[in-house]
């Protein structure tokens, strides 16, 4: 193992954006921890942390200058990826009556992700296999992911709502990456362990000249390793998926309903759900037009949309529709989970509802007797 | 008689019966036909008979001022009338042949006593008779529901 | 586990074409029905057009009007010369401005998508169609290929079910076909009129009267979900195995190869893994709510 110093993280910031590459991670703003351009360690959030509970986040400011000392904030890389609008086609009518399609220019540049949380590489994972797994590749997503240097950051504060252990997508990155970074914070030392995850990523890491870790220095990072899965404040049960495919008529789905304000926020901040629909915006003369994909979600009442009305009209057929996907349907469409353990669906809910507490309730009662 | 139950053994109504019942009911059938235009029930008469219709198409009706509507047909292999398995053994709307009709024509007052008598059989021809009525109950549901006025597969906005 | 991260590969299954839609011409228009509400199109690609593989019975396009939207319409007869044939119901937005089209204009395609009816499977075997509606023009493709090859089937029987006389599809073929000695064609209409003189009810009690082997049959259903639950339950009456029923389902496909989530039935993306199922894997989207 080696280690750099926290001023490497600048320089490899620079470094990559010297490389051509547009370099995206953790700021903060407006009350959060986004992801957004970054230029050096300066944009990076050092010293804050965020609290995380259902329904609740709040920043709070660290007692150290750790880097990457908070958890997850509402944004996941899915915006870079599969970006919320994005023109499909450019469709220009002819004189004849018939017409010409171009693709959507994908002007997108190599980008570079700083600080990916293992649960994060995972969410691309399950995304891949959605865009890239499938008969058809999605082009522009294809295009996006092909070019990205993903610079991982083993989780050290897992937050209230985490639950990636018991997903096993977590805390500690396993591999996707290019580099990974584990953070050493106490009151006498501050450092980074690096790791090379590809050919890439070793050549940059020996660019920031790293030097060899101490044996103490390993140990500490280790400690980090060990200690961050016990700091996670939740725990889906490891049968979910059986749970919820015998669960479909379960009574529970109403009462879920009725907190439920099908607000759609918890599939905004998912780093998996992947729903969209296309719109069609033409121009005022009517010879151009546009494809334009947009993010939906199974909570929109048009989700379903059949002639004759909604197929999934009820609040409680929306809800159990999203959370059995997720974590049951989803494995046998694309051989995984979709849901990686983030915590963001608890968190970013209006009213506080916990997927892992919905699956736990209705284990409790598989009957609904209750 | 022979004959007869050959015939009860090829249809699907009568297939699954014990040949003990069946010889009862051949017992208590004649074949016979009727021109197209034939009153077979008219509503609210004694219903004392039932049919197996053999070839032919046959409009249940009811009877309104402004004459009378269709609301199903029948055809080969079903059967006309159950009228006459409960009281006040009437018939409830008209039965009348579209085309030249081949039946089979149940004497459903004998077959009434051999219910009674026989509560095996009764229970038999009760069972059949039920699940005749029921899929005629839902078939006039799905009717009621006008299924055909939202779109269709493959057809979307 | 976390799932691995997969890289882009060099070639999509499908090509690019299946994501734009490419522009085909309408050779002719026929209404189906005296509105005018169904009406079908002929399309022959534009020049320069490469057209996909020849669209198999039950399979569907997205046709695409500029400046308008998209939507999934099955192929309901393919044509020699490579001429597709789509039979669509006005019904919403896009559909009631397609019904404004004449010969000549320009729509966009692509596909084909989605699976087909097994009509392979029903080599050697009676063939029983039951269609509600406008399921007649899903089917219609099937019917024509068990006609071109009528010795590789048993009995064929097509059950058909409309509204009223009046809103009965393809009415000079359901004629020629009625007048054939080797396919049994059975109609019924919910409400019949004065001059109708062929049965009154519901399309499930042509499947009642029988006539065909219940231990060699395979049943395709195509119609209103409701219709299909209720055939496929007279199917079974009659002594069909449930795996011998195929249905076809219809939901909001927008994407048609899987990517946009909004067709799922349970596990089933329908435009990718549908439209027609088997019944056994639809049984529980008839039975539960909302699925």
């Amino acid at each position: 193992m080696e280690v750099i110093t926290p001023q490497a993280v600048d320089t490899l910031i620079r470094l990559l954006a010297s490389d051509g590459y547009e370099v995206v991670g953790p700021t903060r703003r407006d009350g959060a921890i986004v992801y957004d351009r970054v230029h050096g360690l300066d944009d990076l959030p050092a010293g804050w942390t965020d609290e995380h509970a259902p329904g609740h986040y709040r920043l709070r400011e660290r007692d150290d200058a750790a880097l990457f000392g908070y958890v997850v904030g509402p944004h996941s890389w899915k915006k870079y990826l599969f970006p919320p609008q994005e023109t499909l086609f450019r469709l220009t009518r002819q004189a004849d009556g018939s017409f010409t399609t171009e693709p959507g220019e994908s002007d997108a540049p190599p980008r570079a992700f700083i600080g990916m949380r293992s649960c994060e590489l995972a969410a691309i994972g399950v995304q891949d296999r959605v865009f890239l797994g499938q008969a058809v590749q999605d082009r522009g997503y294809a295009a996006r992911r092909r070019d990205v240097f993903m610079v991982a950051a083993h989780c050290a504060e897992p937050g209230g709502t985490c639950f990636c252990a018991s997903m096993d997508t977590g805390p500690r990155a396993r591999g996707g990456f290019d580099l990974a970074l584990t953070e050493v914070i106490d009151a006498t030392q501050h450092f980074l362990v690096a790791e090379a995850g590809s050919d890439a990523g070793r050549a940059m890491l020996d660019r920031l000249k790293p030097r060899p870790a101490t044996d103490a220095e390993q140990a500490a990072a280790e400690r980090v390793w060990a200690e961050a899965p016990e700091k996670m404040g939740r725990q889906m049960p490891a049968d979910a998926r059986e749970v919820l495919n015998r669960a479909f008529e379960h009574p529970h789905w109403e009462e879920t309903a009725e907190r439920c304000l099908s607000c759609s926020n918890c599939t905004l901040v998912c780093p998996t759900c992947f729903c969209s629909q296309v719109e069609e915006v033409p121009d005022l003369e009517g010879q151009r037009t546009e494809r334009v994909r947009r993010w939906d979600s199974c909570f929109n009442q048009e989700h379903s949309h059949l002639v004759g009305g909604a197929h999934r009209d009820s609040v409680a057929a929306r809800y159990r529709q999203w959370i059995t996907h997720k974590l049951a349907t989803w494995h046998d469409q694309f051989g995984t989970s979709g849901c990686v353990g983030c915590g963001r669906c608890i968190t970013w809910c209006p009213v506080g509802i916990d997927i892992t507490e919905e699956v736990t309730a209705v284990r409790r009662d598989p009957e609904g007797r209750a | 008689m022979n004959e007869l139950l050959a015939i009860l053994e090829d249809q699907p109504f009568f297939a699954d019966m014990e040949p003990e019942h069946r010889r009862l009911l051949a017992a208590c059938a004649a074949k016979n036909g009727y021109p197209a235009g034939t009153r077979l029930m008219r509503d609210h008469e004694p219903a004392e008979t039932f049919w197996l219709i053999r070839e032919g198409q046959v409009a249940l009706e009811s009877p309104l001022r402004e004459g009378c509507v269709t609301f199903q047909t029948l055809g080969p292999g079903d059967i006309l009338g159950w009228s006459w398995l409960l009281p006040p053994y009437r018939a409830s709307y008209d039965a009348r042949a579209l085309t030249d009709l081949h039946t089979l024509r149940f004497d459903a007052g004998v077959l009434r006593e051999h219910m009674e008598a026989d509560p095996a059989f009764g229970y038999m021809l009760m069972k059949h008779f039920s699940a005749l009525i029921v899929q005629r109950l839902q078939a006039a549901r799905l009717q009621a529901l006008d299924i055909y006025s939202h779109g269709g597969p493959g057809h979307g906005t | 586990m976390a799932p691995e991260t997969l890289q882009p590969r060099a070639d999509s299954a499908l090509p690019e074409q299946a994501m734009a839609p490419q522009p085909w011409r309408i050779h002719s228009v026929r209404p189906d029905v005296a509105s005018n509400e169904v009406f079908s199109w002929t399309l022959y690609p534009e020049p320069g057009v490469e057209p996909g593989p020849p669209p198999a019975p039950g399979q569907f396009n997205m046709l695409y009007l500029f400046g308008v939207g998209e939507v999934p319409i099955s192929v309901s007869a393919i044509t020699a010369d490579g001429g597709i044939v789509h039979t669509t119901r006005a019904v919403g937005s896009v559909t009631r401005t397609m019904q404004d089209l004449g010969p000549g204009a320009v729509v966009g395609l692509r596909g084909p998508f989605g699976t087909a009816w097994p009509v392979e499977q029903a080599r050697g075997r009676d063939l029983v169609l039951v269609a509600g509606g406008i399921g007649l023009a899903p089917l219609r493709p099937v019917i024509h290929a068990a006609l071109e090859r009528r010795d590789d089937f048993g009995h064929v029987v097509v059950c058909y079910g409309a509204r009223s006389p009046g809103d009965m599809i393809f009415r000079d073929e359901l004629e020629a076909w009625g007048a054939r000695d080797d396919l049994d064609l059975r109609i019924t209409v919910d409400r019949g009129t004065a001059a109708w003189r062929g049965d009154v009810g519901v399309v499930t009690q042509l499947i009642d009267r029988g006539g065909f082997d219940r231990r060699n049959t395979l049943a395709m259903v195509c119609g209103p979900e409701v219709m299909m639950r209720f055939a496929a339950s007279s199917l079974e009456r009659r002594g069909l195995k449930p795996e011998d029923i195929f249905v076809s389902m219809e939901r909001n496909m927008r994407c048609a190869v899987g990517f946009c989530g909004h067709c799922q039935i349970g596990a089933h993306f329908v435009c990718r893994d549908g439209p027609v199922f088997p019944y056994p894997v639809m049984e529980p989207a008839f039975r539960i709510r909302e699925l």
